[in-house]
This record gives structure tokens, C-alpha cells and sequence, in this order.
């Protein structure tokens, strides 16, 4: 390669680094402005400060954005959870046996992702208020299963269908046990796929905006999405704009992090599931 | 169910030599396979087609949660009274709008960060991977505050930066009017979901045989001529399959919506009009028709997508 392309890569490459970072680096720069600052106009605060930050964490909003963290992280955990553990053995089944209905598993899981989470949100809305599910975990943990399950039946089929299956025989003609076999031959190799499933399955939990503003009233379960949005200040005489900010940053943080570790893994999962399947 | 065994066709059991089945094994073996798989598939039909079924159920109904005595049926009322209603066909607008602008600038702009991404250098390809997931996973809310917050008359740093393009003054109100309110959540609609699009077409791009390219290289062809001819031609069915996704996620465009305009200034989409029915009006009954007619249009969307590109699915996942 010569210089010149080199330096022509390069220069593409760090336009998309700017092109990723730059609404992210505008929302950081917002959430450490005083509110005096926040209409100067800028893209970077005049004054440096963590008041929004403690408005959030142990201030005015506090009462308001903590029990929403603690809703997102446990809801999305429990959603993503089951959808790992139920998707898992229908992958395992589509990959492993011969049995009539795979392709209409696997369709049905295609016509799950494409629904519009809107029409499925107005009968639930009613039908949750009715049968007392409304404003629960259970509530919002059950829909979300209509955004994960999908997702993981595709990736995790993708993924296990490149395990070689045959390792699992030759364990067994060395003498192991069938349960012995799957133990220490699948399962090491199925982990991964498992794993980066997980990943991208609590995204879209995490993600969700439309079940969290639908299907909530109060704290006791709602969203930190839903919490964001419908945030209107921490008193009705203050403009909410750095509370929101800093809140944004807070909930990008575990994003954040899980992408920078396991990014591969990630695009390898994406990929898998919606190209090779 | 048939007692002779037919010969194992599963593409997806990579056994080379399978000792020949018994019926009883056959059997056992879907039963297995149902076992296994049908709690899934029980859990997805009745989280989606449950629902569905319930609100097409609803929408037969004059029924309003505040006044539920009242609930009384009237047919296909709810489905006349909105699709005479021009407030459902100005939403359905704004949303073909967002949807046919938003995919086209992403198949594009993907396409070039998929060209990137594939030839960038082998120490630079990690940094550009992660970059490029985090619009990809970020919150669409989070997002959507952030682009709402660049472009706000008060908080915003667009008019100061942006001061010196025609049209732009320091008091330009980016969601005082419709075109303006729909160029920024285009923007942010683009912003978010153009990585998803260019990592499937760096799949696709992977999946070209480089014998190919070298064998046209090599005939003297352009790098352009290379592209159309050889490049694309091959990645069809990844490009095909991003676009019916994006497509179809494109066309239930909320979050941003309601985040940055909350439907005012004639930027309501589909997908909030059944929103504001159901969950705002209470209107149980339109809200449903509103929903199942939404639900419709994605289901045709798909149909079209998939018989009038041709796209087929079972290749585009590489399979034979």
C-alpha cells in the first residue's frame, strides 16, 4: 500500500471515530455544565462541575432516577435471562436434531423481531391493568421477551450450528458418559455464543423505550429510558437539560464498557445471526 | 407420520455417516426436538400473537377506558373513522417520509464505513469496530437527547457553529417548524442505526471471493467497474437483508419522535398515533385499529420486500 493510501485510510478511518463519537462527546460536555452554562452557546462548558451529577445521584432527582437504574438493571437482567435459557435449548434443538417445524420456529422468530412493539403495546396495556400486571417487573419482564427471544433464537442458532458435533461422538467413543460428553466437549464451545447472545439481547432490553412509558405509572418499575423521557426537572422551575445529560451518560456507561470489552464478539454475533443465521 | 425413515436431509447436522434411522428414533427425536424448542416458540406466540389478536378484537369496539360502561360494538367503525381521518394519513406520511430518507442516506453512508472498515489497517480495525457499535447500542433516547440538545435554541451549539451557512442565524428554531423538526430526527434517526447497516454489508463485503476481484483486476477492470460488476452483484442478499430490517424498523420510528417533538409541528409518526390513542386518549378501541392497521402495514412491507426483491433469506444466511 502506498503512503498516500495510507494516509487517505487513515484519515476515513478517523472520520469514523469522529462520526461515532461526536453526538456522545456533545452529551458528556453538556452533562458537566452549570446551569448557568448551558445556554452560552459552546460545545464545551466555560466552568468545569459535577452538580448535575450529584443532582442525579444524591440530590433532588435522586428519588427519581435511582429506583429507574435499579428497574432497567434488574428487569433487563431477568428478560435477558430467560430469553438466554429458553432460546438455548430451542437453538440447540434446530442445530442439533431433525424434527418437523424448524423453519417455522425460526420464521416465527423473524416475524417477532418485525413486529411493531406499538401493537403489541395497546392489548397489554389494557390486559395488564386488568389482571394487575400493570406497573410490575413481571410486566415489563414478559413483553421484553418479545425483543430478546427472537434475537437470541437466531444468534445462538447460527453460533451452535458451528460447534462440530462430532467431538461430542468421539468423547463418547473414548468412554464418557452421554451427559460427560456434552458437559466438558459442548458446552465449553457453546459458552461463547451463549454469552455474546446475552450481550446483545440486553441491549435491546436496555434499550426499550415504548413498553417502559406504556406500561409503567410510578417507580416501582419503570425504565430508566422511560424515566428519561418523561423527566421533566427536579423542580418545576428548573430546566432539566444537565439532569438529563448526566443521566444519559450514566445509562451509556454500562454500554459503554460491555462494547469496548467484548466487541468482537458482538459484530460476530450481529452478523451471524442476521446474515448467516 | 411415516414409519420409514427418510434419508437425514438436515443441512444443519454435520454427521457425515448416520447410522440408519428407526422409526422409533425418528420419533424420539422430534419429540426431543418439540421439547426443547417448543417453550420458546409457546413464550414469542404469546407475547406477540396474543396481543395482536386481542387488539384486533378491541378494535371492533367503541371503547373508552374512561368510560367503560359504554363499550358497545361497531364493526369495522374504528378502521372507517381512521382511515377518513386525515390526521392517519399525514402520520403515515411523516413516516414513509422518515423511512424512505433515513434507509437511503444509511445504505449509502453505510456502504462507504463498510468500504472503510474493510480496507482500514489491520492495528486501526479494532478501534473502528468498537467506535462504530457505540451509536449502534446506545439508547435511541439517549441519542435522540443528544441531537435534541445540539439543535435546541437554548442549550445548542449548532446556530453558533453553523452561523456562517445560509439559512442558519443564531435564532434559528430547529423544531419551530416541520421540515426542520423531521431533518433533525432524520439526522439522529441516521446517526444511530447506520452502523447496524454498514456491519452487515462488511459481512457481505467479507463473504465476495477475492479470486474474483483479482480476476477482474487482472481483465483491467476499474475499481468502479470492480464495484458494480463484481462487488455488489455478489452481496446482494446481505444488502437485500439490511434493507428489509432497516426498513422495517424504520417505519416504527418512536422513540426519537417523542423525545425531540413529542408529534407537535406535524411531525407525528404511525407509530405515535397509536401511542397517543391508547396510552394518552385512553381510546381503546381506535387506538387498536390503529395498531392492527400499523401492524399491516409492516407485514406488507415485509411481503413486498421479500417477494418483489427477491430476497431470499435462507441465502442471504449462507446457507446451501
Amino acid at each position: 500500500m502506498s503512503t498516500r493510501e495510507r494516509t487517505w485510510w487513515i484519515v476515513a478511518g478517523i472520520g469514523i471515530i469522529l462520526y461515532a463519537l461526536f453526538p456522545i462527546a456533545w452529551i458528556v460536555s453538556l452533562s458537566f455544565k452549570a446551569s448557568s452554562d448551558i445556554s452560552n452557546g459552546q460545545f464545551l462548558p466555560t466552568v468545569f462541575t459535577w452538580e448535575n451529577y450529584s443532582l442525579i445521584l444524591t440530590g433532588d432527582a435522586s428519588d427519581l432516577f435511582l429506583p429507574a437504574l435499579v428497574n432497567s438493571f434488574g428487569i433487563c437482567l431477568i428478560a435477558t435471562a430467560l430469553s438466554c435459557l429458553l432460546a438455548m435449548f430451542a437453538a440447540y434443538a434446530i442445530a442439533r436434531l431433525d424434527f418437523p417445524g424448524k423453519k417455522i420456529i425460526l420464521s416465527t422468530a423473524l416475524a417477532v423481531a418485525i413486529f411493531p412493539v406499538i401493537s403489541i403495546v395497546t392489548p397489554l396495556f389494557n390486559l395488564w391493568r386488568q389482571i394487575g400486571l400493570y406497573d410490575t417487573w413481571p410486566g415489563l419482564i414478559i413483553p421484553y421477551l418479545s425483543l430478546t427471544l427472537p434475537i437470541s433464537i437466531w444468534t445462538m442458532s447460527a453460533f451452535f450450528r458451528e460447534i462440530p458435533w462430532e467431538m461430542e461422538q468421539a468423547a463418547q467413543v473414548d468412554g464418557a458418559t452421554t451427559w460427560q460428553a456434552f458437559r466438558k466437549v459442548i458446552v465449553p464451545l457453546a459458552a461463547p455464543g451463549v454469552f455474546t447472545t446475552a450481550i446483545i439481547a440486553f441491549f435491546l432490553a436496555w434499550n426499550d423505550f415504548v413498553y417502559g412509558i406504556s406500561l409503567t405509572s410510578t417507580g416501582a418499575a419503570r425504565p430508566v429510558p422511560a424515566a428519561l423521557g418523561l423527566f421533566s426537572g427536579a423542580s418545576q422551575f428548573e430546566d432539566p437539560t444537565g439532569a438529563i445529560a448526566a443521566a444519559a451518560v450514566v445509562v451509556t456507561i454500562p454500554v459503554i464498557v460491555l462494547v469496548l470489552f467484548f466487541q468482537r464478539r458482538i459484530v460476530a454475533g450481529l452478523t451471524n445471526g442476521a446474515v448467516k443465521g | 407420520m411415516t414409519t420409514t425413515a427418510p434419508p437425514s436431509t438436515g443441512s444443519t447436522t454435520a454427521e457425515p455417516a448416520r447410522p440408519p434411522h428407526t422409526s422409533d428414533r425418528v420419533r424420539a427425536e422430534r419429540r426431543l426436538g418439540w421439547m426443547l424448542a417448543g417453550p420458546a416458540f409457546a413464550v414469542m406466540l404469546l407475547v406477540t400473537a396474543y396481543p395482536i389478536a386481542q387488539a384486533v378484537y378491541d378494535s371492533l369496539f367503541s371503547y373508552r377506558l374512561t368510560d367503560p360502561g359504554n363499550r358497545s360494538f361497531v364493526g369495522l367503525n374504528n378502521y372507517w373513522v381512521v382511515l377518513t381521518d386525515a390526521l392517519w394519513w399525514q402520520s403515515f406520511g411523516v413516516t414513509a417520509f422518515i423511512t424512505v430518507v433515513t434507509v437511503a442516506v444509511e445504505l449509502v453512508l453505510g456502504f462507504a464505513l463498510a468500504l472503510v472498515m474493510l480496507k482500514a489497517l489491520k492495528g486501526l480495525r479494532p478501534i473502528l469496530r468498537a467506535a462504530i457499535l457505540l451509536p449502534y447500542a446506545i439508547i435511541t433516547v439517549v441519542s435522540a437527547f443528544a441531537w435534541q440538545f445540539a439543535f435546541d435554541l437554548t442549550s445548542g451549539f449548532v446556530n453558533s457553529w453553523f452561523a456562517w451557512v445560509p439559512g442558519i442565524s443564531a435564532d434559528t428554531d430547529w423544531f419551530g417548524q416541520t421540515g426542520t423538526s423531521l431533518l433533525v430526527i432524520c439526522l439522529a434517526e441516521i446517526w444511530k442505526t447506520t452502523p447496524f447497516i454498514s456491519l452487515l454489508l462488511l459481512a457481505g463485503l467479507a463473504q465476495v471471493p477475492d479470486v474474483l476481484q483479482e480476476a477482474a483486476q487482472v481483465d483491467g477492470a476499474t475499481w468502479w467497474q470492480r464495484m458494480r460488476k463484481v462487488t455488489i452483484p455478489n452481496m446482494k442478499a446481505a444488502i437485500m437483508v439490511a434493507l428489509l430490517f432497516r426498513t422495517l424498523d424504520a417505519f416504527r420510528v418512536f422513540d426519537s419522535v417523542f423525545i425531540m417533538t413529542a408529534g407537535a409541528n406535524g411531525t407525528e409518526t404511525v407509530s405515535f398515533l397509536a401511542y397517543r390513542q391508547t396510552i394518552a386518549r385512553l381510546e381503546i378501541g381506535l387506538g387498536s385499529a390503529v395498531s392492527v392497521l400499523l401492524f399491516l402495514s409492516v407485514v406488507l412491507i415485509a411481503f413486498g420486500f421479500i417477494k418483489g426483491f427477491k430476497v431470499d433469506l435462507s441465502q442471504a444466511r449462507g446457507e446451501k
